[in-house]
């Protein structure tokens, strides 16, 4: 079971995410300390580690739109949020599965903040209110990324096999 | 069952003879563009191969670009560093496409590929910028990814696990009126599409509207594609795309075209009538709140932003020139113009147009993405307004949340940068 610490609209921006003024920095265990920053409350109880870790963030639809900025998902993955939307921008989706960032995909989601969830394969009951939503199984092409542990491994993967057959 | 330009591109870059929307494929690349975050891309290449045993060797430093374009001159040390890493690994590595913060040779990424002959028709580009989606006005397959997937195309020479997009066609009829441009046809249709209305789509351009249009233009229509949320846009290369690469871009060899098949599955068609638009205005905070000038009344504006890779281009300073020369900019009016390459700079030095623009109060800046984004330069201050030619509106956008931007094409930020208030320019 997991708690909803926030819930937002359509469009959530990469820019809200991660404004575009802390972009010059990259690195995955810097990104944290400025997710939500615009959001100062939030981004204060973050910081103040007072959120726990797979706590849930519903949205609605085309969460992520925008820039491709990785840090997006990085400062999300940093906090190790479930992110629970309608529907998602490609990139931050692609994004996401690379890095490691649990995304549900729920189009008919309905939460409050504070409500406790269960996610499952496929459907995501709201316990505090009993409603149950079916979930959007991600293409099998992010799938195979998420079941190899992130794009890292699987690449490496890929390099290591390639290796083999030129020596071979 | 036929094949739309994409798919067609995408069949060939992954050795197989027929694709579709939804099948998975692993297209080679012939071109990897990064920026200043290819810091992080060095990164996550370095992991890829950690304890591997293997060398850290890029596929083929031919067909990497690295532009820096998004804080230049560096506004910090932070970012200085992570230019000087990036350097000691273009040299490194070899890769020769490398555009540094220099008149000779810089720019904004999304110009300097197209106009140093880097963008070909038919071929497979990644960058790890959203508005990659810029170069299918050359009728290449062009799209944004993450800097971790940009990694693994260093390794590798090819994108994993593609999923091929279906494609929306869009056919553009008629010739624009006098003071409508291209910027105005795309806001038009991001409006109609929605922001998240090509998602996983790419936008295939089509019609009379588009055959008479430059390859500048192309350009802005392709850039903002990726606000309608599509992995790219694309214009199938044509004879204007053969004379852009012969005439401006340097390429002598003949451009290859790609064209859809006649019974090739489009999952939407939009017809834009292009004469029968006026200038739109996309208003705060969301890209697709598109509206026409006209029913935008009684804004107010303290900053105007013409330039970046949206509008940036040699035509773009022309129109605001050509509206704004002998006149001057409104008091309580600040103006940015920010040119999308150091050769569109010169080329606009040399023509005048950049004196017609600082005699009217405009400050010409170097080109680079800083203030489009919020990193650098040209901020705004708690409840200012901005009207800006640049292609996101987001709230936060340009470095304050606590401020509004609006997009527009050139012809209006040039005709309200007179009056300080969104103006028609016609």
């Amino acid at each position: 079971m997991a708690k909803v610490v926030l819930v937002l609209g359509d469009d959530v921006s990469t820019d809200a995410i991660y404004p575009g003024r802390f972009m010059a920095t990259v690195l995955p265990g810097e990104t944290p300390q400025y997710c939500f920053a615009d959001m100062t409350e939030f981004n204060t109880r973050l910081k103040a580690k007072k959120v726990p870790p797979e706590s849930v963030i519903v949205a609605a639809n085309n969460f992520g739109c925008g820039s491709s900025r990785e840090q997006a998902a990085s400062t999300l993955k940093g906090y190790e949020f479930i992110i629970v939307a309608k529907g998602f921008a490609r990139i931050f989706l692609q994004n996401s599965a690379n890095l490691g960032l649990r995304t549900i995909i729920c189009p008919t989601i309905e939460a409050a903040e504070g409500d406790e969830i269960e996610i499952a394969a496929a459907e995501v009951v709201n316990m505090t209110s009993g409603a149950r939503f079916a979930v959007v199984p991600l293409p099998k092409a992010r799938q195979d990324i998420i079941d190899a542990g992130g794009l890292i491994a699987y690449a490496r993967k890929k390099v290591l096999e390639e290796a083999g057959k030129k020596r071979s | 069952m036929g094949m739309t330009v994409v798919e067609k591109i995408l069949a060939r870059a992954s050795g197989q003879r027929v694709v579709k929307a939804g099948n998975v494929v692993e297209p080679a690349v012939d071109l990897a563009m990064s920026h200043e975050n290819a810091a992080l891309v060095m990164n996550q290449f370095a992991e890829i191969y950690k304890d591997t045993g293997l060398e850290t060797k890029i596929w083929d430093p031919s067909k990497i670009a690295i532009i820096f374009d998004h804080r230049v001159p560096a506004e910090s040390s932070k970012t200085a560093t992570n230019q000087k890493k990036i350097r000691d690994f273009v040299a490194k590595q070899g890769i020769t496409k490398f555009h540094d913060i220099r008149a000779d040779e810089g720019g904004i990424c999304h110009q300097i590929l197209p106009e140093n002959g880097y963008v070909r028709p038919g071929g497979v580009i990644v960058g790890t910028d959203s508005h990659t989606t810029s170069h299918g006005a050359l009728g290449a397959f062009s799209f944004g990814i993450g800097a971790t997937e940009m990694a693994a195309v260093w390794a590798l020479g090819r994108v994993l696990n593609v999923e091929v997009p279906g494609t929306i066609k869009v056919i553009v009829r008629g010739k624009l009126r006098e003071g409508v441009l291209p910027k105005d046809i795309i806001l038009h249709v991001i409006g109609k599409l929605t922001a998240e209305g090509a998602n996983f789509k790419v936008i295939e351009f089509h019609g009379d509207g588009i055959a008479s249009m430059t390859t500048s233009g192309r350009l802005t229509v392709c850039n903002m594609t990726v606000e309608a949320g599509a992995t790219s846009g694309i214009v199938p290369a044509d004879e204007e795309t053969a004379r852009y690469l012969r005439e401006e871009a340097g390429v002598s060899d003949a451009a290859e075209r790609v064209a859809p098949d006649p019974d090739a599955v489009y999952s939407q068609v939009l017809e834009v009538d292009a004469a029968a638009l006026s200038p739109q205005i996309a208003c705060p905070h969301t890209v697709d709140n598109v509206k026409p000038v006209g029913e935008v009344k009684d804004v107010r504006v303290q900053q105007i932003v013409i330039g970046s890779c949206t509008n940036g281009r040699l035509d773009d300073l022309q129109a605001a020139a050509k509206i704004l020369k002998g006149r001057r900019v409104a008091k309580g009016v600040r103006m940015l113009v920010f040119p999308a390459s150091w050769r569109i700079y010169k080329d606009a030095m040399r023509q005048g147009v950049l004196s017609d623009l600082v005699e009217a109060g405009a400050v010409v800046m170097n080109p680079g993405c800083g203030c489009c984004l919020g990193v650098h330069q040209g901020a705004l201050g708690d409840g200012e307004v901005a009207l800006s030619t640049t292609n996101r509106n987001f709230k936060g956008r340009m470095g304050n949340p606590n401020a509004e931007v609006y997009l527009c094409s050139p012809a209006v930020a040039a005709a309200s940068a007179l009056t300080g208030v969104i103006t028609d320019p016609r």
